[in-house]
């Protein structure tokens, strides 16, 4: 994913919330900017760019997930073309804020993070790519915490190829 | 005219179910094309649904969406003949929208 694609000015107004809403905080990593993230609209591009799947979760959300089996993860167990891979989530947990699906093996962890807003049913269902093999995880922000579920889901052509 | 969004948006009781298609190459910048060149990075970013006003379903997507995207939710307080705008911007700041009336 390169920088260039994303405007300067852009750049200048997500950074500039970040370092005050952090300002308390003395860390100046727009990254970690969870409540910030989640309460509005602004496409969470730091969280999109981690490698690693814990680093996305932390960019994204700022804390860390616990599995929980109140969240449902529906996914194949063989995906024979990883460029289309059907994932959903369900949970019966109560006050869902945010969903969010990982996949830890691909070039960047994060997929896709949904805005559950009160009043929308805390299900969603999309279809990602997978480069290969790995374990797929989906984060659900309820109450302020976060829960998890992991599944592994074997890719026989991965989805990033060429 | 063919718009890139096709949305179905059904009320069923107090739940309106939505799902959603969208053409769009979700390139990642990882695949090369037939010259060996890598295909630059091209995806929907955001995608945000609403209805009376209000904030509905809001997607953040990154690269490793599927190419013609889907997604599928479903939220309460829709009612038929409601309209659903459903909107999209990728990285390159191209962006589509439609309004959609619930059935």
């Amino acid at each position: 994913m390169t920088d260039t694609q994303f405007s300067p000015t852009r750049r200048l107004i997500l950074k500039g919330c970040g370092v005050i809403a952090l300002a308390g905080l003395g860390v100046l990593r727009f990254g970690a900017m969870p409540a910030f993230a989640a309460a509005n609209d602004k496409w969470p591009e730091e969280a999109f760019k981690q490698k690693a799947e814990a680093d996305a979760i932390k960019a994204l959300y700022g804390k860390t997930a616990e599995v929980s089996d109140k969240v449902k993860l529906d996914a194949p167990e063989i995906a024979e073309n990883g460029a289309v891979v059907p994932i959903s989530v369900t949970t019966t947990l109560t006050d869902v804020t945010s969903i969010s699906f990982l996949v830890a093996d691909n070039p960047s962890a994060l997929a896709a993070s949904y805005i559950i807003p009160a009043g929308t049913v805390p299900a969603v269902a999309n279809r990602i790519k997978m480069a290969k093999t790995s374990n797929v995880t989906a984060i659900i922000e309820a109450g302020g915490k976060l829960y998890s579920a992991s599944k592994e889901v074997k890719v026989t052509v991965g989805g990033c190829g060429g | 005219m063919a718009s890139t969004i096709r949305v179905r948006a059904t009320a069923n009781g107090d739940t309106t179910e939505v799902q959603a298609l969208i053409q769009h190459p979700m390139d990642s910048g990882y695949v090369k094309d037939a010259q060996g060149q890598i295909i630059p990075p091209h995806f929907i970013q955001q995608l945000i649904f609403e209805c009376a006003g209000k904030n509905v379903f809001v997607a953040d997507w990154g690269t490793a969406v599927s190419k013609d995207p889907y997604v599928k939710f479903a939220f309460k307080g829709g009612n038929k003949g409601d309209d659903l705008k459903v909107s999209w911007t990728d990285n390159k700041g191209q962006s589509d929208t439609l309004t959609a009336k619930i059935a």
